[in-house]
């Protein structure tokens, strides 16, 4: 059966992983929304946060990706990224979350940590325009290279800004 | 067999990378299955470096995502992981209602359950069926590919779709499980069981096919878990994660069955992996037959989001209510201003979508992680120092479709 039920709410402070980036990095927002326990880390913080979340025992990264907060009611920042961590070895799962904003959206690449944020990371910077520091190999994964825009963003339109129509053309006489 | 680089002129540094090939595998190829591309630098027959490249099937799923309702868009989730797509669907509509906060009443969340297995089954026939013809076993992927059509049949006779069935919506499915479907469901129950027999025979213990799979592109524990490698990929490399024995959702909570792990982490173990959950999967089913209570298979008209029955809509105020309000495009579900993510065990790995709603009932943000993208960037890693021939073998057994990779 699905267990949607929300514990109570001071197990935002029992959780000991919290407990934990709270000694290190100061006070820090959390939520628990559906049983999922959320928090968020600084971004100057965030590679040193989840570094020390893996040694805690999230061995496993489970996606990154991001949220342009653009249109958002309410939102204090442009873009939101997304860490789902997960351990092999119990059932523990949290969310990291760490905002990033114009003109430079930057955020530090956690490949040294697990290297299954190579491609995840690839992936939001081709869609997002994140900039990820460190990453060692940060080309456009899903769109063509001479592609410009960041087609995940709030501001692109749906159907794109004519791209399609532009591309290049092969014809027989010069394929 | 590497060929000694003294007769080159160049400077030692040039000199190793002047008797390389460069070799172009894809984007169409009938090994790839699907279109994606690898760069090749073969060194003789060896593979030295691989460089995957993906996007050539990007159609902006998730994009779409923001823009059609959290019913419509099961449409879209169909297109994903097109040889399961019930698990899609399921997955999809798992999320949302995590979002949305819907408990399912027990027989959906049986049927559901009976679904994502027999997805399970036609994925895994698929997959190994297609690592059997690729290392040249042709009769098992016509043993595979007959059972393949024979769950369509069932799914068909379920929804009336065989391929891309948009089963689920939110809060409940589109159609109950007939007497017929039940029929037929048993009759592959029984009938299936020695297919897998006669697959096996054929297979696990021929020649050919162990030679050219056994110690190919070994994943050792430690790189599946780094790597972020899900479902049978990771459990044929040891990992013992299995989100519906430990998160479990749906009603495998109720449902005995074990998961499948192996050592090796090479294509045999993972074949072997796949084998083996199928006759899980078939327990499965055949337990949540057994067990298929009975009752509506939609949420009740006060949740506000499934379509309330004909008769209800005649015959109560509440049912005339609820559905020209559903029906209205100004109307609809209730969607709290939050974010959630929710994932299921797919065929594939784990299979999860992270949803941001914002009050309208298309979601603000559909993420879709697909188990794909992160098995296919461990490729260049599997493939490394194995021969070009290699290259199909590990292609196959890491199950990589190009739609769900792209998108």
């Amino acid at each position: 059966m699905n267990s949607f039920s929300d514990a109570p709410s001071d197990s935002a402070t029992t959780c000991p992983h919290l407990v934990a980036l709270e000694q290190a990095f100061g006070s820090l927002e959390s939520s628990l929304f559906r049983g999922q326990q959320r928090v968020v880390v600084p971004a100057a913080n965030s590679f040193a946060a989840l570094g020390l979340l893996k040694d805690r025992g999230f061995d496993l990264l489970v996606d990154v990706s991001c949220v342009d907060y653009l249109e958002y009611r309410g939102a204090k920042h442009r873009y939101g990224l997304v860490y789902l961590l997960a351990s092999t070895t119990s059932p523990d799962r949290l969310t990291v979350r760490v905002f990033a904003d114009d003109p430079e959206p930057t955020v530090a690449s956690v490949v040294p940590l697990w290297e299954a944020a190579n491609w995840l990371e690839r992936e939001v910077w081709d869609l997002f325009g994140i900039h990820f520091t460190g990453h060692p190999d940060l080309r456009r994964l899903v769109m063509p290279e001479a592609f410009t825009a960041h087609p995940l963003r709030k501001d692109y339109p749906l159907q794109g800004r004519g791209e399609r129509h532009n591309f290049p053309v092969i014809t027989r006489d010069h394929s | 067999m590497s060929i000694a680089p003294a007769e080159f002129d160049a400077p030692p540094e040039r000199r190793s990378e002047d008797y390389l090939w460069t070799l172009n595998f894809g984007p169409q190829h009938p090994a790839t299955h699907t279109t994606l591309r690898l760069v090749l630098k073969l060194e003789g027959e060896r593979v030295v470096d691989a460089m995957p490249e993906m996007g050539y099937l990007h159609s902006g799923f998730e994009k779409i995502g923001e823009h059609l309702t959290f019913n419509q868009y099961v449409t879209v989730t169909d297109r994903m992981n097109y040889i399961s797509p019930m698990a899609n669907n399921v997955a999809w509509h798992h999320a949302v209602e995590k979002l949305l906060g819907i408990e399912l009443t027990p027989r959906c969340t049986f049927i559901r359950t009976i679904i994502a297995e027999l997805a399970r089954i036609s994925d895994h026939l698929l997959c190994n069926g297609a690592v059997g013809l690729d290392t040249g076993a042709f009769t098992f992927f016509l043993y595979a590919f007959y059972q393949r059509e024979v769950i369509y049949d069932i799914f068909e006779t379920l929804c009336g779709a065989r391929f891309t069935n948009s089963y689920t919506r939110v809060g409940g499915v589109s159609q109950d499980m007939t007497p017929l479907v039940i029929e037929k469901i048993r009759s592959f129950l029984k009938t299936f069981p020695k297919t897998l027999d006669d697959m096996e025979r054929l297979l696990n213990r021929n020649r050919i096919f162990v030679d050219r799979t056994k110690g190919v592109g070994v994943l050792t524990k430690a790189e599946a878990i780094n790597r972020g490698a899900t479902g049978p990929v990771a459990r044929a490399s040891g990992v013992t994660r299995d989100l519906r024995r430990d998160e479990p959702y749906l009603a495998y909570a109720d449902l005995d069955f074990q998961v499948c792990c192996a050592s090796a982490g090479d294509c045999y173990a993972r074949y072997l992996v796949r084998m083996q959950e199928m006759r899980e999967s078939l327990k499965i089913v055949e337990q949540a037959l057994e067990k298929l209570p009975g009752g509506p298979i939609n949420v009740g008209i006060d949740q506000r989001t499934a379509l309330p029955t004909k008769k209800q809509v005649y015959s109560t105020i509440e049912g005339t209510i609820s559905h020209f309000e559903l029906s209205m495009s100004n109307r609809g579900f209730e969607v709290p201003c939050e974010e959630s993510y929710a994932a299921i065990e797919a065929p594939n790995g784990e299979l999860g979508f992270y949803i941001v709603g914002d009050g309208e009932d298309a979601a603000y943000r559909a993420r879709c992680r697909p188990p794909s993208v992160l098995h296919f960037a461990m490729f260049p890693h599997l493939i490394r120092g194995h021969t070009l021939s290699d290259i199909v073998a590990v292609l196959g057994s890491l199950n990589i479709i190009a739609a769900e990779l792209d998108r």
